[in-house]
């Protein structure tokens, strides 16, 4: 739209011809106070706080639906102005209680800072304030009628945003309330201690997050502190693959800092003004008495407490020891999908060279290989998180977003409704984004092969897709191998996306936990970093290594020496025999004592994503920065047992990770090449590289930035980053370099097992997050998968 | 039965088949029935909105906005459908006219209707009953069968090719809100009675999204008579930019209550102490609401006022729906204008603060003042509340309960003050519900 | 659209709902009319009938409460067999609206919404209900009473009582 001008308190400013003027205003920095107007939601124009003065108009206008014209002559704040204001604070003040001191939101409600700035705080009724009694909606949704200000946010927000229309208004006048859809012959009614109904919802609490007063409160946070008493952090949600950002208040505790709230009521970062029910509670997993605080060994057939330093030694000589007398390639690694970038490439190096094995793996969920080997040779069409919300076109073949990636799912519909993108579905179930769709393809189970033939016919739907110029192409974990391939060739100017399921499932692969791929999807032999690798010396890194079900084969064959398990429960996940384990050394690094974990020799306890700093790269590829926000005595960061394991094993630490400016093998030294050349191939290249980078070496072998000073410059791809960026906490999209890769057959086993998990449900976390079990308890629709409890 | 009036100053136009058996879809026709109808197929669109036009013919709901301009507003070319729609939610306190025409003329509206339709290029109407008019939708709703038996409604109307209408009655269930124009079209909708936010009007964006005439029943029960008499002949009769008559509700505290129909700029002192009758028992009169609850009320010295939309605005008030409300010497205005907050908080939809908290506040606080509770502080309380509604909630029915608010306080402040001194009228009879009643679904 | 299997309603009033559903641009318009029909047969709006409306016109069982619980006329509680509406507004006050109100507390012992023991009369202080020029006023379930006295009262309240005679 073209721009206009106008005039707001004197100054003449511009904009699109349509945008509101309260918009206008905000993006010119002119604040206009509002309660209902919420971006992206429908307009109210109810709470009347955003009244301004036009010229020519009779009345004061509301600002909130009020497009900017050419010429408009606007006064923001006027005596008048600020009475018509205060005058409505005064009327909603009369009603509303003043227990700011005892309200969640106190120190952040929006009716006590208009309060603050129009001073209205002189109160001239007489009568009793209208009270009921709060109600209970849900394990995680409460709401306090009183408080209410009737801004219908919550209603939008559910409604509009969520596409669950949990909430109405009843009744009308001063009598209108806030309803939930608890069918009311069920609402309050307890049976053997379990309130029986609840909001039938997704209990993802944006509700909450969008009320401006204290009316909807967490359940996990009601009463526990005042905001201004915790510290905030903002970090990624552990949960699922869309990665989004969490700000996380936090206290200190005895025995550390305790996570109290999660919410994202500051709306910046990749999700926005979004989060799920997960981002929002289920990080209690966390404050779990069930964590495990000391390092356990097993003595005389039980797993007991014992110190890091003889726990390390014990496995770190065991390790050797087992490497030495079997071989590096009787030892196999599994990692995770919850551990940060940094994390996943030092354990893949530890196998690759301290090891000195392929025998690395992971869980995985979604085929990355095949995404990045398809799209080589191409630029531009890995799509982002970013692409969801803007594109003008998206498919989605595969897949359920609004249960396993709700991010996504609330970023199509936002773009639906907001952008009015084309949404074309492709699925073997009838996934509630269907309401949404454009088209929708229906596919038979397992039939995705032939629905990836069908585009090449002259189908209605085919002839839709390909009259979109501008397409991203959202890809559910049903396909994988070769029906991805022909799908990315079906499509040539598509860019593409995968749904994985876990906060780090994108940099597992991209971070090389795989048997048959270097970081950066790079071929085991000819990369800058095969060489590089090869130069520590390990004879067998020319071939791929033992996949995860091979290693499990191969433990039961009696041929797996050792296996070190990092943040991941294999035995449950996959269903495993423990007595495959048998004759293997098993060391386990985790939260709980999981199936795995309690057949394990060595059990390290871990600190949690909420726990550590780092990055990690969501499904999509986009690079988000983890800050530290907890901490639980007795746990250290997997980063660190890392690295001690290696220094137990007597590996030379600065090889592992280059810190410091000592010299080394491989490590930082001060020769900058100057002597015999960088080129070559002598010189120290890590030490060279910092300095043309403007870097400084960093000084602690457990500093997680000395890897990822490593991760840029020797894995293509993630040489992008900048890292001012990352600082700041943006996320940035990050793709696979787009030659030179990996070459896969059509033969390779992808592996992918979909994790199955709910909106309320997260793998093994799960029956370690009250919040988690007790909202499935309540959930009517949602049964829990059998298979969710486990990673 | 509502029972009918009569005096010899009323100018019968839209009254004049009252009690003449109009129902019945022949009597009808005997009584010039259908004629405008046909007329107007034959003349074309430009022609009704012409003729509307120079009638000046302003909306009876209570706006008075000029009914041939809004029907001009329309788009001649649009996606959706148009459609008109007939506001009979008649609920403005003091109003009862609506009543007697669905009831002795249910004809003339579905004429009316039509033309508007022919006007604008709507092929559907609606009619909008409040839901308490259930005995006048029955008969409405076998006026609209009878004309559809007769051809008269549907496809080809009078055998015109291409000339369709259709008529659907639609009921309400109990809201004042939702006789405002935007709120009856969401009613309509199968929605909360909450209005809409305009820009858009109706006229472009209106019932189902597209282009909507909405007219008070009694404005559109004129428009075939309009029709008939010629605009010009219509607009004579009554004052200038307010043209013909109007059908003028005479409630309260006079001898012969009615509906009867006078010439619009007729004189309010003489509708009440001639046409009514004067006041009951020989009392003194002590004030008038002239056009419903709404109106900002006119002290007794101040009548000498001509009953057009102009001359009332200039007497500070309104003609409104035109029910004139008089109220003897015994009247407590304190009573009175509780009884008429009540009336507003109790109707206020709830959507925009100031609306929703004012007239709460406004009820609350006058509940307590005339129960004998009050201070002189509760006056001025009352006055700001009220003052600071006027224009800033979201739809008119703000407006409506703060300006006769205002008016009682303003033109009787003394009679507050002295209630405070003791002087009260023991009249306990307004009681607060209690909060909390009004809690359960459907429980006002 | 799909027939109800096993509707709460009558025939007669199952079949208009049928084509109520039919008339309008869009469906959910029905919703007020239905909601007040349903009311006028069952007695009150039941769970029962939130459930089947909201079935036939496609919408959420909240969604139908939430439209339900704006207008005044509908209930969700049994009302007695003729429910009594008594207007107090402005020109009915004026010509003894709250007198007449008293009265009927009085002669049926019950209160504002409150139904006599035997379920036959409720009672209700309504808003104006359009019939100011012959006030006072009341209604009985839909039936209009005008220019009431006490005494003119009792007699309309005899006359419902004598159709149970019957
Ligand atoms: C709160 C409120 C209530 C109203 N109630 C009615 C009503 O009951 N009947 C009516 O015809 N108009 C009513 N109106 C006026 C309508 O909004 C609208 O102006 C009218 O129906 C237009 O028709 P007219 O131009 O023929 O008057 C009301 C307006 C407001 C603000
Ligand atoms: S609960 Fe909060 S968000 Fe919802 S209407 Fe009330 S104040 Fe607004
Ligand atoms: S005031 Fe009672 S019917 Fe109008």
């Amino acid at each position: 739209m073209p721009d206009v001008t106008f005039i707001v308190d004197g100054k003449t400013l511009t904009a699109p011809a349509g945008t509101l003027l309260l918009e206008a205003c905000k993006s010119h920095g002119i604040e206009i106070p509002a309660f209902c107007y919420y971006p992206g939601l429908s307009l109210q124009a109810a709470c009347r706080m955003c009244v301004v003065r036009i010229e020519k108009m009779p009345k004061l206008q509301t600002a909130c639906t009020t497009p900017v014209a050419e010429g408009m002559v606007v006064i923001t704040d006027s005596p008048e102005i600020a009475q018509a204001r205060k005058a409505t604070l005064q009327l909603l003040l009369g009603n509303h209680p003043l227990d700011c001191p005892v309200c969640d939101a106190g120190g952040e409600c929006e009716l006590q800072d208009m309060t603050f700035k129009y001073g209205a705080a002189e109160s001239f009724y007489a009568e009793p304030k209208n009270h009921r009694e709060e109600q209970k909606w849900s394990p995680v949704v409460y709401f306090d009628r009183p408080r209410c200000i009737l801004c219908y946010r919550c209603v939008r927000m559910c409604g509009e945003g969520m596409d669950i229309f949990a909430l109405g208004v009843q009744n009308r006048g001063s009598s209108s309330i806030i309803a939930p859809n608890v069918p009311p012959q069920l609402s309050g009614v307890v049976e053997n201690g379990v309130e029986l109904a609840q909001l039938d919802c997704e209990q993802c609490g944006m509700c909450i997050d969008a009320c401006p007063v204290g009316a909807l409160t967490s359940g996990t946070y009601r009463y526990k502190t005042r905001p201004w008493e915790m510290n905030h952090t903002a970090t990624v949600c552990t949960h699922c693959g869309d990665g989004c950002k969490t700000t996380l208040g936090v206290r200190s505790v005895s025995d550390g800092t305790q996570i109290l709230r999660g919410d994202n009521r500051d709306k910046s970062g990749i999700n926005g003004d979004f989060l799920c029910n997960k981002g929002r509670y289920a990080f209690d997993f966390a404050n779990n008495i069930e964590r495990v605080t000391s390092p356990l060994l097993r003595k005389n057939g039980e797993l007991v407490p014992a110190s890091w330093e003889e726990v390390l030694t014990f496995a770190g000589t065991r390790l050797r020891d087992l490497r030495q007398e079997r071989g590096p390639n009787s030892i196999g690694v599994i990692g995770s999908n919850r551990t940060t970038n940094e994390e996943n490439y030092l354990l893949q190096k530890l196998a690759r060279t301290v090891l000195g094995t392929n025998n690395i793996d992971h869980h995985r969920t979604a085929d990355f290989v095949t995404l990045a080997t398809s799209l080589q040779g191409t630029t531009g069409r890995f799509a982002s998180q970013h692409d969801v919300a803007t594109s003008p076109a998206i498919l989605l073949v595969g897949g359920d977003p609004t249960n396993q990636a709700p991010l996504t799912a609330w970023n199509i519909r936002a773009n639906v409704r907001l952008n009015k993108a084309r949404l074309y579905i492709a699925n073997h179930e009838e996934i509630k984004l269907r309401r949404q769709a454009k088209a929708f393809a229906p596919v038979a189970q397992f039939g995705y092969g032939a629905f990836i033939k069908s585009l090449a016919e002259d189908t209605d739907f085919s002839k839709l897709l390909h009259a979109e110029e501008k397409l991203i192409v959202l890809i559910g974990n049903e396909l994988r191998g070769g029906e991805l391939a022909s799908l990315i060739k079906t499509l040539p100017n598509a860019s593409f996306a995968l749904l994985a399921d876990y906060a780090n499932s994108r940099g597992a692969s991209d971070m090389g936990l795989l048997p048959d791929v270097l970081p950066g999807y790079q071929p085991l032999q000819g990369s800058t970093i095969a060489s590089e690798y090869g130069a520590a010396g390990a004879p067998g890194l020319n071939s791929a290594g033992l996949d995860l079900l091979a290693m499990f084969d191969a433990a039961a064959a009696g041929k797996l020496s050792a296996l070190y398990v990092v943040g991941s429960n294999p035995i449950q996940r996959y269903g495993i025999d423990p007595a495959a384990l048998k004759s293997t050394f098993l060391i386990v690094q985790d939260l709980f004592l999981t199936e795995t974990a309690a057949l394990a020799d060595v059990v390290f306890p871990a600190a949690n994503l909420y726990e550590k700093s780092g990055s990690v790269t969501n499904s999509f590829g986009d690079l988000q920065l983890v800050s530290k926000a907890a901490d639980k005595a007795g746990t250290r960061s997997d980063f660190e047992i890392i690295v001690r394991l290696a220094n137990h094993m007597g590996h030379d630490i600065k090889a592992l990770v280059p810190f410091g400016k000592g010299p080394s093998s491989l490590g930082t030294r001060a020769d900058m090449g100057q002597t015999r050349g960088a080129a070559s191939g002598e010189a120290d290249r890590h030490a060279v590289w910092l300095t043309a980078n403007n870097m400084e070496p960093r000084l602690s072998p457990f500093d997680p930035f000395a890897i990822l000073d490593e991760i840029q410059r020797l894995v293509p791809g993630y040489d992008k980053l900048l890292r001012l960026q990352l600082l700041s906490g943006n996320d940035q999209h990050l793709a696979p370099a787009s030659t030179g890769l990996v070459q896969i057959t059509a033969a390779r086993k992808d592996l992918v097992l979909p994790s199955a998990d709910t909106l309320f449900s997260s793998g093994s976390l799960t029956r370690y997050s009250p919040m988690l079990q007790d909202v499935q308890r309540h959930q009517s629709t949602e049964a829990p998968s059998p298979l969710a409890s486990a990673d | 039965m509502p029972t009918l009036v009569s005096h010899p100053d009323e100018v019968k136009v839209l009254s004049r088949r009252f009690g003449l058996g109009a129902t019945n879809i022949d009597r009808y026709i005997e009584l010039d029935g259908y004629k405008a109808t046909r007329q107007a197929i034959e003349q074309g669109p430009d022609w009704i909105i012409n003729t509307m036009k120079a009638s000046g013919l302003r909306g009876r709901g209570g706006a008075g906005f000029p009914t041939g301009m809004k029907w001009s507003f329309v788009p001649k070319v649009s996606e959706k459908p148009k459609y008109v729609l007939i506001n009979g939610d008649e609920s403005e306190p003091g109003t009862c006219k609506d009543h007697l025409i669905f009831l002795n003329d249910p004809h003339a509206i579905i004429e009316g209707a039509m033309i508007a339709g022919l006007a604008i290029g709507a092929k559907t109407g609606f009619i909008y009953l409040r839901g308490e008019y259930r005995y006048l939708l029955n008969i409405m709703e076998k006026a609209v069968a009878d004309a559809y038996a007769k051809g008269f409604l549907g496809k080809n109307i009078f055998g015109h090719d291409g000339v369709d209408f259709d008529i659907i009655t639609q009921t309400g269930a109990g809201a004042y809100e939702v006789g405002e124009e935007s709120a009856l079209m969401e009613s309509l909708e199968g929605k909360r009675g909450v209005p809409r936010i305009r820009p858009p009007f109706p006229a472009v964006v209106g019932l189902y999204g597209g282009p909507t005439v909405i007219n008070n029943a009694e404005t559109i029960a004129n428009v075939s008579h309009i029709l008939l008499m010629g605009g010009e002949a219509y607009a004579k009769l009554g004052t200038e930019r307010n043209g013909g008559t109007r059908l003028f509700g005479i409630s309260g505290h006079v001898e012969r209550p009615g509906v009867y129909e006078l010439p619009m700029g007729y004189s309010l002192r003489k509708a009440i102490y001639e046409v009514a009758g004067g006041i009951r028992g020989g009392k003194q009169l002590k004030a008038v609401v002239p056009g419903g609850s709404s109106c900002p009320v006119l002290r007794a010295d101040e009548i000498d006022v001509g009953l057009d939309f102009d001359q009332m605005a200039k007497a500070g008030t309104m003609l409104g729906s035109g029910g004139i409300v008089v109220l003897d010497e015994t009247v407590s205005i304190v009573e009175f204008a509780l009884r008429t907050i009540r009336f507003y908080q109790h109707e206020s939809c709830g959507w925009c603060i100031p609306c929703r908290e004012g007239t709460d506040w406004i009820k609350k606080t006058l509940t307590r003042f005339h129960a004998g509770g009050g201070t002189k502080k509760d006056i001025d309380n009352v006055q700001y509340i009220a003052e600071n509604m006027m224009g800033r909630t979201f739809c008119p029915l703000g407006d409506a309960a703060a300006m006769p608010t205002l008016g009682f306080i303003k033109k009787f402040r003394p009679e507050f003050e002295e209630y405070l001194a003791g002087k009260r009228v023991d009249h306990p009879l307004i009681h607060i519900q209690p909060f909390g009643e009004t809690e359960l679904a459907g429980a006002h | 659209m799909a027939a109800i299997q096993n509707t709460i309603f009558t025939p007669g009033t199952a079949a208009r709902f049928d084509k109520l559903a039919t008339i309008y641009p869009l469906k959910r318009s029905a919703l007020v009319p239905m909601l007040l029909y349903a009311q006028d047969e069952v007695g009150y709006v039941s769970d029962a009938v939130v459930a089947e409306i909201a079935q036939r016109l496609d919408l959420l069982e909240l969604d139908v409460r939430s439209v339900l619980s704006y207008y005044s006329m509908l209930r969700t509680q049994p009302a007695g067999k003729y429910n009594v509406q008594v207007c107090t507004n402005i020109s009915c006050m004026l010509r003894g609206g709250f007198e007449l109100l008293d009265h009927c507390k009085h002669t049926l012992g019950i209160g504002h919404k409150e139904t006599t023991p035997d379920g036959l009369f409720s009672l209700e202080e309504v808003e104006c209900i359009g019939a100011c020029c012959w006030a006072p006023a009341a209604q009985v379930n839909y039936d209009f009473h005008d220019d009431l006295t006490p005494a003119k009262m009792d007699a309309v309240l005899d006359s419902y009582r004598a159709r149970e005679t019957k």
